[in-house]
């Protein structure tokens, strides 16, 4: 396009415009540009979003699970979305322990009550997830190490949680997730 | 770059000549590592490195292309095609095996040897900033290869190396938790991680390919630095890079092979964690889960932070992480003295020790479990890098009184060895040998 430009005479009525204003094209190389960026963001979106989480993964989004044999003071480790979920029977005194803590003191301001459903604060449903990096805590399975707070301990960079399943001591920055859950009778739970 | 008394390319034969006005190809790798580049006389084995760096890289992709025909990257037979298929049943297998598995350690061994190198000579500085840069650029990229191709056996540790790693992007704030799930593809690693895992890990080392290209041609442009930091000034100062360089190098690619082949026949599994010849398990994380030696420094350093400070602990540890090697983005512009070598900074070459020292602290603290003892040591060791980067070397820039340079690369040479009588070329002042 410059070298038609520099070729037309200075005294050419259709050259002339351009003479005087050269910039005056520059609304196509913008609109090109613009356009062709586009294209490049419609094209990049489906691939980046190829990336989540694909429909058989979100498909395994919830999980039953069976509460009749778990016993007071006794937990499970269980799954839910491929990640582990720990489901525990409090004992009296692990909730008369949870609920002694002034919650204002706690890094992640949460009661028992605010993390279990009214009338069954026994059972503690929690992502086996410890919030700081991932690891699974220890504490669910049997003779595992609980830590000093009676909760569950993560042995990968020493993460403490309580009986409510708060974070209490170490670098994890929040309380195990409690995830959706409903009763759907005395004794059977769906997750998710 | 050439100096100008740098060897021309003359092709004699008739066919070479016929290719070289079509495509200069032979032309352009005589200039790039032939006798039409010319190289300071008086490079030391620490310059091997580079060389080594790249015979490391080649040996990872020769081995892994060939590994990859054998691997199922699916998270039900992953484990099993490496331990057993590979490992058993395919020829040669546990050789290629060991192979890459030792050749991913010796490339990091290499490279951090080569990094150390260029921090003790000043190698960094003006007019080599980029060289430095595509460099820290480089071991970025080699540090998420060598992450990625842990996963791939899918043991115990290469599972929870994927879950600990990719948590440290739940630590950003607001969005951090997608993150981790859209590079995870799924809410805890499986078979979509390993296999995207899998296609990423086979693309980054061509890509690092690509950017060593980039960091050679960045080079080349001002010519290799050498011990003296001192610029090359005529042409006695260099020699052309074949043959003189490639016998070098040569040699020590030589040595180099000898300790890597020691390591992979009777030393296999010397560097590795056992932990990791365990299928994976997503309901049991392992006692302690811990990186290869490679990243123990930077493992130390994530883990120093254990209390809240405005930002929650855990993102602090993520930020001091990722800025340990950002900051050698800077060190160009964070190192002000115009003198290179650490032969003629006696308080940056006593620093450079101690910082040498530090990292193999914050490597043990590291490669060890978390009690409060350790904490204590690799808090310190920590603050101890940063502080030597971002206030030791701006300070002893300013204030140190560097020994005086030889006047050029050749009297540094001949000086050193005893050739009083040749030294008649220096000027005058300049007693003062090389170390």
């Amino acid at each position: 396009m410059a070298t038609l430009d520099d070729g037309v005479p200075s005294d050419h009525t259709a050259g002339h415009d351009d003479l005087e204003n050269p910039r005056r094209r520059d609304y196509l190389q913008f609109a090109a540009v613009a356009v062709a960026g586009v294209g490049v963001g419609v094209v990049a979106l489906p691939l980046i979003n190829s990336m989540n989480p694909s429909a058989d993964v979100l498909a395994q989004s919830t999980t039953d699970v069976d509460l009749a044999a778990i016993t007071p003071g006794m937990a499970i480790k269980t799954q839910f979305r491929k990640q582990p979920l720990f489901v525990r029977n409090l004992t009296p005194a692990e909730i008369a322990a949870a609920e002694a803590v002034d919650v204002s003191s706690l890094r992640d301001p949460q009661a028992l009550k605010d993390r279990t459903k009214p009338g069954k604060e026994n059972w503690l449903i929690t992502l086996g997830v410890c919030t700081h990096l991932g690891c699974v805590p220890l504490g669910a399975g049997e003779g595992e190490n609980r830590g000093p707070f009676g909760g569950y301990f993560c042995p990968c960079h020493g993460s403490a949680y309580d009986t409510a399943a708060r974070i209490r001591q170490g670098p994890a920055p929040k309380n195990l997730t409690v995830p959706p859950y409903t009763f759907t009778s005395d004794t059977t739970v769906t997750v998710g | 770059m050439s100096f100008p008394w740098a060897n021309h390319y003359e092709p004699k034969h008739p066919l070479m000549k016929w290719v070289d006005e079509r495509l200069p190809l032979p032309r352009f790798v005589y200039n790039a590592v032939g006798g039409g580049y010319p190289v300071p006389r008086n490079l030391n084995y620490f310059w091997n490195f580079g060389v080594l760096a790249g015979a490391a890289l080649a040996i990872q992709i020769v081995t892994g292309i060939v590994l990859a025909m054998h691997f199922h990257s699916d998270a039900g037979d992953a484990f099993n095609s490496v331990n057993g298929t590979i490992m058993r049943d395919v020829n040669a297998g546990w050789f290629l095996r060991y192979a890459h598995a030792n050749g991913a350690s010796a490339f990091l061994a290499v490279v951090y040897i080569h990094m150390f190198r260029g921090l003790y000579y000043g190698s960094y500085k003006a007019p080599r900033e980029m060289v430095w840069l595509l460099g820290v650029v480089i071991f970025l990229l080699m540090m998420a290869t060598a992450f990625m191709g842990y996963v791939l056996p899918w043991g115990q540790m290469s599972f929870w190396g994927a879950q600990v790693i990719t948590g440290f992007f739940s630590a950003i704030p607001v969005v951090g938790e997608w993150i981790r799930v859209w590079l995870l593809g799924g809410y805890a690693p499986d078979d979509a991680s390993l296999t995207r895992f899998f296609s990423l890990h086979y693309l980054l080392p061509f890509v690092i390919a690509g950017v060593i290209v980039l960091h050679i041609w960045a080079l080349h442009i001002p010519g290799s630095s050498n011990p003296t930091g001192v610029d090359v000034k005529s042409e006695q100062d260099t020699v052309p890079f074949h043959p003189y360089y490639t016998a070098k190098d040569g040699f020590g690619l030589g040595v180099f092979l000898l300790l890597f082949a020691l390591m992979v026949f009777f030393f296999p599994n010397a560097l590795g964690d056992p932990d990791n010849y365990i299928p994976a398990n997503p309901l049991t994380t392992p006692a302690e889960i811990k990186p290869e030696w490679y990243f123990w420094p930077f493992y130390a350093i994530l883990r120093s932070f254990t209390a809240d400070f405005i930002l929650p602990a855990k993102l602090w540890g993520v930020l001091a992480m990722f800025s340990s090697i950002l900051v050698l983005f800077f060190l160009p512009w964070l190192d002000t003295s115009p003198v290179r070598s650490a032969n003629y900074r006696p308080a940056y070459r006593a620093f450079f020790w101690i910082l040498v020292l530090d990292v193999l602290l914050l490597g043990y603290v590291g490669g060890q479990p978390v009690t409060p003892m350790n904490a204590m040591l690799g808090q310190f060791a920590a603050a101890w890098y940063f502080l030597h980067f971002l206030v030791i070397l701006p300070i002893i820039a300013l204030m140190e009184k560097p020994r005086p340079l030889p006047n050029s690369i050749t009297e540094a040479v001949l000086s050193k060895h005893g050739g009083s009588r040749m030294s008649e070329s220096a000027l005058s002042g300049s007693a003062t040998a090389a170390e």
